[in-house]
């Protein structure tokens, strides 16, 4: 009787986005268009997106695309230290750690960017000297986002002055929640301007945000906005990156490019740890927005003790076994 | 900023590798008899049919065809255990249903193994849904056992005596449970007759039923075709027929039942319509459409198979709709990536192949999933048919595969007349963002199901049945234990 199935080349899953060769953003001039542009979008439904989420995690990942999956996601990695502990020496520790995740195996990948406060980017920037690693900062009162614009301004500048190659800013949750649409959106364009040739990243805090339905349109606020990454959290509240949310902002990167033609990169942050979590995220990144945001260009893990996971479960596929978790450094 | 260092990507796509469940975890034995008086038993007459396996369309094992005196022997035996299990206290008959759950669980893996191969639906399908689903049921119906009095049907309600079960390939140990689990526990006993093609699951039952040491003659189980079917059916002392299937034939079965006095409940087919409003929210309604028409190959009776797309958004859903089934990985059934899996029979491929070019011939726009099909084996692309009219044969006949009509229109009341325009009436789906437009059309529709913003959701606690020529009865929730009580 006969008891084996036969395998097969199939479709492999990845969603096929179509992006326009010539841009066309959405014009804001006025608060009246950018309310118009978020009324215009779908609303999602929390249920349906939860369930997609959860499908989405039943994928299974072996062999080859393990192999290939771990190395992607090392890459991806934002190694970072916010805390009101840090000091030099630590930040020095975390960039030799980006720069070389895994001194025992130099086929290891770097992580893509080391994320600190303003005050520590020279630092940062020093140790990372000749390495293809990015510094990011994070600014623009980070965590609250709670002060004055003048003030979020020259946090940035100070940030770009001392070398930073990417900000990472807050919006200001309060505003938008209110309906103040306006005063989010100009502050994003000045912090744009202010960070010059740096990439910004904005942060929309999605667990205060709290519906999808919320997270959606501050992500097409911040997109229209001209930011170059949508980012969940800032990792200092309760609630942060969820599968269900990673799915709604990575649907609104895909239908941002389709209809504009800019390619907006995501980045999920916060209480990611493990490399099945982070594996399931590209899962997601894969069936959702496909192959182009499967890149540290356009998709990024905001993490810190996840880099360790993502190792040891790189060195089990290497060698068949399970390591000690002493084996890495703790930074 | 594109100087800006940027890493390179090792990969282009998550080209997932395959990632089978092992097809030995099913423990198949080479041939099985028929599960009589507790007992598995050789049929009277050594007539053996094989079941294929789908994916590739070579035999898994061979089965016994249950003639007319096989039937006679099952249906004796039940009549024997009712006494016994009617007057049984309904928590002692609960014990047993909370057993069968539990044993169902623990053999969960085996169960999805033995359900992919001998139905050709993805593993991850019968592990995530009909193997779990079916252990809830048997959990919720142990919870009524003991309380029947309370459900509403009298002071003291009395099993009918013995069920005849007869169930289709789509779900074969859901649609046991789904029988089974009801009559149980309103103190009746049961002969059940798997579908031809999908015999193996119930013969694992089979085995769970003995291991929890059910009394002899409860449960009986006789493989076979038609018609062992219809013996079943004409059977002077079978008190009670349940049938899933087809309308075609359950049609015969209602005009027997009728001249013979006997209880009936039909599930029948069904041309569901999933209406689809401007305000939809569109990543999960396209979702929902996916799953309400690919689920399963589409071999559900309360498939989404027509799709009904207000016409302001209909080039917009069909292109996200297309960029989604793009994605389906059609394939292996084992494999736990894998999204569709094998048409469970020649035979049936055949009838989804005639009426697919019936709906080319009759000028319905052919899309069809670029997907590379394997070699052997019963494979059907998922399919989706644009510019479909009310009268095409693809709009009105249910095709029970992987084949979805799409219409247009411009108001909710086209929208109803549309979705009723079918002699169906078992599901339909409403997506929309405003509450009260849903209400509005769900009360005007003429389906015994349904859903809101989602699609194909079952739970033993919700009923489920059709209208018009999709059957009556309900299984399902405390509605279901009206069909095996005598009110």
């Amino acid at each position: 009787m006969e008891q084996v199935s036969t395998t097969h080349r199939i479709a492999s899953g990845s969603a096929v986005v179509r992006i326009p060769d010539t841009a066309s953003l959405p014009v804001i001039e006025t608060e009246a268009a950018l309310r118009a542009l978020l009324a215009s979008l779908s609303g999602v439904d929390a249920v349906g997106a939860a369930a997609r989420a959860a499908k989405l995690a039943t994928r299974s990942l072996k062999q080859s695309t393990k192999r290939d999956a771990l190395d992607l996601a090392i890459s991806m990695v934002d190694l970072t230290t916010l805390e009101g502990a840090d000091t030099p020496d630590r930040v020095r520790s975390l960039c030799a750690k980006a720069w070389r995740p895994d001194p025992a195996d130099p086929s290891t990948p770097s992580a893509a960017a080391v994320c600190v406060y303003p005050d520590l980017v020279a630092t940062a920037r020093e140790a990372l000297a000749g390495s293809a690693v990015a510094v990011a900062s994070v600014a623009t009162a980070f965590p609250s986002g709670r002060a004055s614009l003048a003030v979020k301004l020259a946090d940035v500048a100070e940030a770009v002055a001392a070398g930073a190659d990417e900000v990472d800013m807050v919006i200001d949750r309060g505003a938008f929640l209110s309906g103040r649409l306006g005063q989010v959106f100009d502050e994003i364009v000045a912090v744009r301007e202010a960070c010059g040739t740096a990439h910004l990243k904005v942060i929309l805090e999605t667990g205060e945000l709290v519906t999808l339905d919320a997270v959606r349109r501050a992500s097409w606020l911040a997109m229209a906005a001209r930011a170059d990454f949508i980012k969940t959290s800032t990792g200092k509240v309760a609630v942060s990156a969820t599968p269900p949310v990673a799915l709604v902002m990575l649907e609104a990167a895909r239908d941002f490019a389709e209809a504009t033609g800019r390619v907006v990169g995501v980045k999920l942050a916060g209480g990611i740890r493990s490399a099945k979590e982070a594996l399931r995220y590209l899962v997601v990144v894969n069936e959702t927005a496909g192959a182009l945001w499967l890149s540290p260009r356009y998709f990024r893990f905001g993490a810190s003790s996840l880099l360790n996971d993502l190792l040891a479960q790189r060195t089990k596929q290497r060698r068949g076994v399970y390591v000690r978790p002493e084996l890495f450094s703790g930074d | 900023m594109d100087d800006h260092p940027v890493l390179a990507s090792p990969l282009n796509a998550l080209d997932y590798d395959p990632a089978p469940e092992s097809a030995a975890v099913a423990h198949l034995h080479e041939s099985y008899g028929l599960f009589v008086g507790g007992a598995f038993t050789a049929p009277e007459a050594n007539e053996q049919f094989a079941t294929l396996n789908p994916a590739t369309g070579r035999a898994l094992a061979t089965v016994a065809h249950g003639t007319t005196d096989d039937v006679d022997r099952a249906v004796a035996a039940a009549r024997r255990a009712f006494p016994a299990w009617s007057t049984r206290p309904g928590s002692e008959r609960a014990k047993y249903l909370f057993r069968i759950a539990r044993l169902i669980q623990e053999r969960s893996r085996e169960l999805a193994v033995v359900e992919t191969l001998d139905n050709g639906k993805p593993i991850r399908e019968s592990r995530d849904i009909d193997i779990p689903l079916a252990a809830a049921h048997f959990f919720y119906y142990a919870g009524w056992a003991d309380k029947l009095e309370h459900a509403g049907f009298g002071p003291a309600p009395r099993p009918i005596g013995v069920a005849g079960q007869i169930i289709p390939w789509n779900f074969p140990l859901l649609m046991a449970a789904w029988k089974l689990a009801p009559a149980l526990a309103a103190g009746n006993t049961c002969v059940l007759k798997p579908a031809e093609t999908t015999p193996l699951s119930a013969l694992v039952l089979a085995d769970i039923i003995q291991q929890a040491e059910l009394p002899p003659g409860v449960v009986n189980i006789v493989t076979g075709d038609g018609r062992t079917g219809a013996a079943l059916v004409e059977h002077p002392d079978v008190d009670k027929i349940a049938f899933t299937g087809s309308t075609e034939v359950g049609r015969m079965i209602q005009r027997r039942a009728a001249a013979a006095g006997t209880h009936l409940t039909l599930e029948l087919g069904g041309k569901g319509a999933n209406i689809v409003f401007e305000d939809a929210p569109v990543d999960e309604m396209v979702e929902g459409i996916v799953d309400g028409i690919f689920f399963n190959q589409g071999h559900v009776c309360c498939a989404g198979s027509r799709l009904l797309v207000q016409e302001s958004v209909a080039d917009e859903v069909v292109r996200r709709l297309m960029r989604r089934v793009d994605q389906l990985r059609v394939g292996d059934p084992l494999d736990k990536n894998t999204d569709v899996g094998a048409i469970n029979s020649a035979a049936q491929l055949a009838r989804i192949r005639e009426l697919a070019d019936a709906g080319e011939a009759e000028g319905a726009e052919r899309l069809t999933s670029a997907c590379a099909l394997p070699s052997e084996g019963f494979w059907f692309p998922p399919t989706v048919f644009t510019h479909v009219a009310q009268s095409h044969r693809i709009a009105r006949e249910e095709i029970f595969g992987p084949v979805l009509s799409v219409l247009t229109f411009r108001t909710p009341a086209e929208a109803v007349a549309k979705a009723n325009d079918t002699t169906y009436g078992l599901a339909c789906g409403v997506w929309s963002e405003k509450g009260s437009r849903t209400l509005w059309v769900a009360e005007r529709l003429r389906a015994g199901v349904v859903w809101a913003n989602t699609y194909n959701k079952f739970d033993p606690t919700s009923p489920f049945g059709g209208v018009r020529e999709s059957g009556f009865g309900r299984e399902g929730g405390r509605h279901g234990l009206e069909a095996y009580l005598d009110v």
